[in-house]
């Protein structure tokens, strides 16, 4: 019989503590499969934030080191600085990169910092139960939009890869979304390149990747999948943001 | 009045609200979102109140900066990690003697931490916290009905020596639901403040600032605030006392640790061992007057708090080395119960010789 | 009198309502009471749990380490809070679907069918209830009179729901 799957060697034996349907788990396994792909295993550092995925470390077979909530720009271009030969990457959630890390990311991105950012957009904070995030379309129901996203009061979904386009450093910027065999496969070739970027010293990559978060979107997790086609892929478009790296996808 | 079971958290919110709060910034962190979620349906959407979900703590307290400028009665709140974050501001609005009510439900630290209960902030919260000589009143619950009176109070205290007041409750005070009333009714008019910046319509401009290239001119911003701590704790310092009168031991707990503490107490007297406790409300200002006066008749104290010994400091100061102290801490995250408490009582009380009742 | 009940299951089965409807029918009662849920990322993978407290006494602690009391209406709450039982006290199972039963024999099992029952009676969303109807049979914490009355309160503002609670109520009361 052919072998279809089998874990990636740099995924733990451990089982997720994500919610049913959650997006993180899928990109855990999509990252560790590029790790073995690109034979990157022993160079990757990653940092998880402050969030659902906390404790990424619990299923990454790499090294791991948490960082305070938004600044794992900041922690990763410490790492770099000091071990060039490292890859240190970033995984944030909208609110850890979109709010309270902005200014972390866009000056890191600015310094063409050989980073990598992975970043979940989900459209809440899921950790703390909810809460509304910068990425929240309007008129979603939050926590702490009850009454629905008001843009007069509570400003529009930020475009934070789009923002980062701007910034001359950045070298690749895609926007994926892990809601469908198909979206998933992209998903992973964005992720692969972003890495490629990186290896080959070309500047600042981010996969930004719409995330179903069932649970505070309060859907079961076949709504929720196609909530991202359909309402959430709206405002945030799939593909290429950015890409000044001249080179072919990574495979 | 009729009772009704409340969410520590949502309780403050309310009584926030009763107390004339107008604005809320605040930035989500576990175990105080129920907090901002309660602001968020019941303060945005009120007539000339305002909430802000802020990108980060740090913007949210300079918002708290922004409107106490303006003259409102304004509050944050958030949890031991995003509380460090704020400490740049909130010695900007000490500095500048502008009063906010900021609180911390705290949690397990240093660093991300936990999210149960721990009271290892004390030293943070009651030494200033930020950069500078300055102090802010720091207020310690331990129930959902002192939460509410609390808030009720800290506002108060803020506009009255206009000054940035503590909350200082845990995970497990903002987490649990009690019995609770509300002693005040809807929200109360308030005048607007004296030197607040609202455009000089009719008056002179006026700045509020406290850079200055004349150091006599900073030394003098600090005078006047040291005068104005002398004058707080001569008035506020608050405390509760439990059957100290005829105690052999008296324990020092605040918060929380201070009803698990008396769970214990109430044990151990039934158990004839005369046990007192001193509750200090106030941790800054520290009541080192009442517990010195308390050492005249007791020679044993007990300091009781869910870190490794920081109000432990503060007693020490108050019986000057006179009288025999011991410690029991547990570093936070796991939240101990009343009857670990009473097994060191009876373990002290039996290693120190005391007299039980008869 | 201080007795600490933990309600566990899994997140949509309404443990937290209940331990909410005795906590508050408990306060009506003029009994002193804390209500404490778990909370944070305790909550993610879709378990709950929540203690109440209820004494005649002011309340030191919310938290129980060793209740008296322990509602598992699942298998994962069955096999997590079996152990913390108190000696001699009572462990309630929604027996339709836990497989294990206990190996301590030092406390009292009560077995309740109460998603067969629930089912039974049309309301598959109502095993909460009907095991809080049991639960106050046996453990005679609270009055089913307050218990009911708190429903009324609880669903106010879906007065449909309030019967279908009521029967499911009195059904798992009646069944012992
Ligand atoms: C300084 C600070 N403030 C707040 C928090 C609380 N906190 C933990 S995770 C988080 C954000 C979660 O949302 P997001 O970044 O979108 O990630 P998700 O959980 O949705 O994956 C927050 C605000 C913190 N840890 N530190
Ligand atoms: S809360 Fe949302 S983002 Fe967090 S684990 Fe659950 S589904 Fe995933």
């Amino acid at each position: 019989m052919k072998k279809v799957y089998s874990r990636p060697k740099s995924l733990k034996k451990a089982t997720f503590h994500y919610c049913p349907g959650c997006g993180h788990s899928i990109v855990h396994r999509l990252l560790c499969e590029v790790f073995d792909e690109l034979k990157i295993q022993d160079r990757v550092i990653g940092i998880p934030p402050p969030g659902c995925s906390v404790f990424a470390y619990n299923y990454l077979d790499v090294d791991m080191a948490e960082s305070a909530h938004g600044r794992g720009a900041a922690v990763a271009t410490g790492i770099k600085r000091a071990c060039p030969e490292a890859l240190p990457f970033t995984y944030q959630g909208d609110g850890d990169i979109a709010a309270i890390g902005t200014a972390e990311t866009i000056h890191a991105a600015n310094r063409g910092e050989k980073i990598t950012s992975i970043f979940i957009n989900n459209a809440v904070y899921g950790m703390t139960g909810g809460q509304m995030a910068p990425t929240t379309l309007l008129e979603q129901t939050t926590t702490t939009s009850p009454y629905g996203r008001d843009a007069a009061l509570e400003g529009y979904p930020i475009k934070l890869s789009e923002m980062l386009a701007l910034v001359k450093g950045a070298a690749y910027i895609e926007r994926v979304a892990v809601n469908s065999p198909a979206n998933i496969k992209k998903a992973k070739k964005a992720i692969k390149k972003a890495f490629q970027t990186q290896i080959d010293d070309l500047g600042y990559s981010l996969v930004e990747i719409l995330s179903p978060c069932p649970t505070n979107w309060k859907m079961s997790p076949i709504e929720s999948w196609k909530w991202v086609d359909e309402v959430m892929s709206k405002e945030y478009p799939l593909g290429v943001i950015k890409d000044i790296t001249g080179e072919k996808d990574a495979d | 009045m009729t009772k009704t079971l409340m969410y520590g958290n949502t309780a403050i919110g309310e009584a926030a609200i009763r107390a004339g709060c107008q604005c809320y910034f605040g930035y989500p962190i576990t175990p105080q979102n129920e907090l901002t979620e309660y602001m968020a349906t019941h303060l945005s959407r009120r007539k000339g109140c305002a909430f802000v979900q802020a990108e980060s703590e740090i913007a949210a307290i300079n918002m708290v900066y922004g409107a106490s400028l303006a003259g409102v009665r304004v509050m944050t709140s958030s949890s031991s990690p995003g509380i460090s974050l704020k400490q740049e501001g909130i010695s900007y609005l000490a500095a500048c003697e502008l009063p906010a009510v900021i609180v911390n439900m705290s949690r397990g630290g240093p660093g991300l931490g936990s999210i149960s209960a721990a009271q290892s902030d004390y030293f943070q919260s009651t030494r200033g916290g930020g950069h500078g000589d300055y102090r802010t009143i720091v207020l310690a619950p331990s129930s959902v009905q002192e939460l509410a009176d609390l808030t009720h109070r800290a506002f108060d205290l803020a506009d009255k020596y206009m000054i940035p007041v503590i909350l200082l409750g845990d995970g497990m005070l903002g987490q649990m639901m009690e019995p609770i009333e509300f002693k005040h009714e809807a929200p109360r008019k308030l005048p607007i403040r004296e030197r607040a910046v609202r455009g000089a319509k009719g008056r002179p401009s006026r700045i509020i600032k406290t850079f200055t290239s004349k150091p006599t001119e900073m030394e003098e911003i600090n005078w006047s605030l040291f005068r104005r701590y002398q004058l707080i704790k001569k008035n506020e310092t608050t405390f509760e006392t439990y059957m100290v009168e005829d105690a052999e031991l008296i324990i020092v707990a605040f918060g929380a640790s201070a009803r698990i503490a008396k769970g214990a107490i109430r044990n151990a007297r039934a158990e004839g061992l005369k046990v007192g406790m001193l509750m200090p409300v106030t941790l800054w200002p520290f009541p080192y007057e009442k517990i010195k006066e308390l050492g005249r008749d007791t020679k044993q104290f007990l300091v009781f708090e869910m870190n490794m010994g920081q109000m432990l400091e503060d007693v020490q100061l108050a019986l000057e080395g006179k009288r025999e102290i011991s410690f029991y801490g547990r570093p936070g995250g796991v939240i101990p119960t009343p009857s670990e408490v009473l097994r060191v009582i009876s373990r002290l009380y039996h290693q120190k010789g005391l007299k039980k009742a008869k | 009198m201080l007795i600490k009940t933990i309600f566990a299951g899994f997140g949509g089965q309404g443990v937290l309502s209940m331990g909410l409807n005795l906590a508050q029918a408990a306060m009506t009662e003029g009994k002193e009471v804390t209500y404490l849920p778990s909370y944070g990322a305790e909550v993610r993978g879709g378990t709950a749990n929540c203690t109440v407290t209820i004494s005649d006494e002011e309340i030191a602690s919310p938290v129980a380490s060793s209740p008296e009391f322990v509602v598992a209406l699942n298998q994962p709450s069955l096999v997590r809070f079996q152990n913390q039982i108190q000696s001699g006290g009572i462990f309630f199972i929604n027996s339709s679907i836990t497989e294990a039963r206990t190996t301590r024999g030092d406390i009292e099992l009560i077995e309740v069918p109460a998603s067969e029952m629930a089912e039974k009676m049309g309301n598959p969303k109502g095993v909460n209830t009907v095991m809080l109807g049991a639960f106050i049979k046996k453990s005679n914490l609270v009055s089913l009179d307050s218990l009911l009355k708190g429903l009324e309160d609880s669903f106010k503002k879906k007065p449909k729901l309030i019967d279908i609670n009521k029967k499911a109520l009195k059904m798992g009361f009646d069944l012992f």
